[in-house]
Formats: C-alpha cells, structure tokens, sequence
C-alpha cells in the first residue's frame, strides 16, 4: 500500500472516491443492522467485539473501583466495628427466621409431593459486579463483570438483597449486559402478595417506577400490596419481591385503571447483584394424560414404589 | 518519528473519548452528556482532514455500539454521515470564523442525534424523546472549546487577516 498522499483530495487512501467509501460503509452499516436486529446472527461478533473494549470498559471502572477499596482500607476502625456489630445482629436475626424457613420448605416439600407436583429445587446463586459503566441513557441497562466463562446464559435472572433486578440479555465471554425491570421494554409477570391476582408489570423508563398497564377499574388492589414474580414466563423464579404498589388511579372513561408501583430493589444504588441459576430439575416429562387426570391415584403409585 | 508520535497521540485520544463516552455520570447530568466520540472526530475532520478516514469513523462506531449496546451499526453509521460531510465540505467551512463553524458543528451533532433516534425508531426500540437536543448543544460548547485551545490557527487567524 502506498502512503497516504496528503494533497490527493479528491482521492481517498484505497483510490476509491470518498463518496463511494462513505457508500460501501454506510451499506455494511446497514447490513450490520439488518443482521443484529433479530439478535442471533451476530452473537459470535458481538462476543468477539465485547472482548475489544473490555480493556476501556475496566478502564472506565477503575477509578471507582479504586476509590471504593480505598474507603474500605482507610475505613475508621470506629465505624468497622459498628458496622460489624450490625452485620452480627442481622445475621442473628436472618439465620433465626431461616430456621423457621427451612421447616417451611420442608413441609412444603411433602405437601407437594402429597399433590404430586414438581418440587421447587433450591437455586443456585453467583455474586455478579456492576461494571461503572454508563450505557445508553435512554435505557436501562447494566454492565456486570461476569460471562460466558462463568456460565452466565441469555435470559437469567438477576436479584439483590431487595427483590427483582432485571434479566441478562446479552453475554460477552468476560462481561454480560442485563436489562433492568424498570426498562421501557422490559416486562414481568407477576402477582399481588396479599390475594394472587396475577398481572404483567411493565418498565417505564424511569428508574423508580413500574407501570400495571393491564388491571381493570374494579380489580382488587390497593395502594402498599406487594408484588412478587408469579415464575409464569420462566425467566424469572417465582416468589421474589419486584415492587410495592405506588399509586392507584381510576380512569372512568376507560376500562383499565393506571396503577404505579416502585421496584423492590434498589437499583440506583447496587454495586452488586446476584445471578440466578433455578436448579430445578427439568420436570420430568408429564406422564400420558389419562394418568394425570387422576392425580391422587398417581400420587399413590409413587409413593408404594419408594 | 514526530509522525508515529502524533498517530500515537490520535489513538490514544480515540481511545480516551471512548472512554470519555462511558464513564457513569449522576443522573441530573447525564441526559446533557456530549455525543464525545462524535465531537471528536468532527474536531479532527474539521481540523485536519485526512488525518482519519471514514474506516476509523467506522470502527469508533462499532466500537461505541459494544459499549453502548446499541444495534450494531447504528452509531457507526451516524457517525460516517456526519464525518463524510465534514470532510467533503471542509474547505468551505474552513473559512467561516468560529460563530459560524460552531454552527454548522451544532447542525452536524444535531443531524447525528437525529439518526440515531431515527434507527431507534425503525427498529421498533422504545425511547422516550426526553432532552435529545441537550447533547448537541454541549457538544458544540465542547467542541468549541477545543477549537480555541487547540487549534493554532484560532489564534493565528487575527494575524492572517
């Protein structure tokens, strides 16, 4: 290749006219676009690509990682050993209620193998780091430092402390891109805590509130109910809080009421998450129908057979 | 060697406006984050045409849209346009005093904006029209200041006249 001629201007570096480059790229451009809209045909590109910036993306997180070590080395030892003197009391307090947990699980165990159903299997759980990284700000996503090598998989579930976080949607080798429940495009299913009623809750957008955009005037909800994910869908594990019921406001023109919830989580603040992995075992194939028709009798067989 | 240093500098001035583009800001402010990765090359294709080709427009806007996690293409496509324009017309706007070339930056970051809310729009992505003029208005603040602090010929131009 010869070098670069500095008063070629009408002459680009390939001998191809600037206008017809600029045409050839603005045309893969396209191509690329048409291909990654579906998202499954460039995957292996976009994990190769996610690679090349890795080095920027830690790059950016660096100082913040940095300083928050720092605070932690150069923490008052006053403030250690408060801290500390909390962590022992709530763990006295969490591991008291876990006890009453586990007997729960247990019993519910047994009644459910009495009605024959699928046993809910414990889930396994990875601690996952936000990456510091701002993503589009029209959106509501998230960057964590875990990926394919961690066996992190397309449409996981991610939870803190609080509740519901949001889902993985696209996974890098080293790193992996989670939507937030609070994303305009992003939806769950769930349910309300005090009577069942299920409904979808929708993002808005807005890191602070959720949209119930499908309950009608006189459904039976009130302003404080919980909202827990109902696990229909199968993304997310059923029975984790996802947010508490804002605002319920009755539009008399129309048939569906505008209610507003507030996520469960803390989603502004996170630094970490957890990634979910529901252990349970696939369900084993259902038996033919006659035989499910007829639960109890089914429910006998097995048990004779243990 | 003056020659690789100055490539030198350029990379790496790329890779910090990547960056640049990344880095978490507090809410209140992030809406009215610079388009940095546009600002930048517009500056260079303004400035110095030549010194970067379309490709690199190119490979910054793949780049960003990793980072980003936009539709891949999306900001590289963007990107060209403004970049094709600049180069094409620099010789004109090279003349015009820094009123008008903030302008006309000011059209360029508001035509890339433009863009990208046009592919959010035809690939079916919801995305609340809230403050997207915010970040062509202060790319072009920032895009001026680099103009003044940089750019030798700002301050040689009285002497030209």
């Amino acid at each position: 290749m010869s070098a670069p001629g500095r008063n070629s201007v009408g002459l680009g570096r390939s001998g191809f006219s600037m206008g017809a480059r600029f045409l050839l790229l603005a045309i893969v451009c396209i191509a690329l676009m048409l291909l990654d809209r579906r998202e499954q045909h460039l995957v292996r590109v976009r994990q190769a690509l996610s690679v090349v910036v890795y080095p920027v993306r830690v790059a950016v997180d660096l100082p913040f990682s940095m300083w928050h070590s720092l605070r932690d080395t150069f923490a008052e030892r006053d403030a250690l050993i408060a801290e500390n003197r909390l962590f022992r009391r709530e763990r006295l307090e969490t591991e008291a209620r876990l006890q009453r947990l586990e007997v729960l699980e247990r019993e519910n165990g047994r009644l459910r193998e009495l009605l024959d159903s699928t046993a809910r299997v414990g889930s396994r759980a990875l601690v996952a780091e936000i990456l510091s990284v701002d993503l589009d700000p029209y959106r509501q996503r998230l960057d964590l430092n875990r990926g394919l090598v961690d066996n992190v998989f397309v449409g996981q579930a991610l939870i803190d402390a609080q509740g519901v976080v949001g889902q993985v949607v696209r996974v890098g080798p080293l790193t992996s891109e989670a939507v937030l429940i609070t994303d305009a495009d992003h939806a769950v299913p769930v349910s309300v805590n005090r009577n069942g009623l299920r409904t979808i809750a929708v993002g808005t957008g807005d890191s602070g509130h959720l949209r119930l955009p499908y309950l009608t005037n006189n459904a039976d909800i009130v302003v404080g109910d919980l909202l827990i994910s109902s696990g229909l869908g199968g993304v997310f594990p059923a029975g984790y809080p996802v947010g508490r019921v804002l605002e319920v406001r009755l539009r008399h023109e129309q048939a569906f009421a505008e209610i507003l919830a507030e996520p469960a989580s803390s989603l502004d603040r996170d630094r970490e998450v957890l990634l979910v992995w529901n252990d349970t075992e696939e369900a084993p194939p259902e038996t033919t129908s006659p035989e499910a028709e007829e639960p109890p009798a089914a429910a006998a067989s097995v048990a004779e057979v243990d | 060697m003056a020659a690789r240093s100055n490539w030198l500098a350029s990379i790496s001035s790329l890779v910090a406006t990547l960056a640049l583009a990344a880095v978490p800001l507090p809410n209140v402010v992030a809406p009215a984050r610079p388009d940095w990765v546009a600002v930048v090359l517009l500056y260079w294709s303004l400035m110095a045409p030549r010194h970067f080709s379309l490709l690199t427009a190119f490979w910054m806007g793949i780049a960003l849209d990793t980072l980003t996690g936009a539709l891949l293409g999306q900001n590289a496509l963007a990107l060209l346009l403004i970049v094709y324009l600049a180069e094409k017309f620099h010789l004109q706007l090279r003349v015009f005093p820094l009123s008008q070339l903030a302008i006309t930056v000011l059209l360029l970051l508001g035509l890339y904006e433009f863009v990208l809310f046009w592919i959010d729009g035809m690939a079916g992505r919801t995305v609340p029209l809230v403050e997207r003029w915010l970040p062509p208005l202060t790319g072009t603040l920032v895009w001026s200041a680099l103009y003044v602090l940089f750019d030798r010929r700002a301050r040689e131009a009285p002497a030209r006249l």
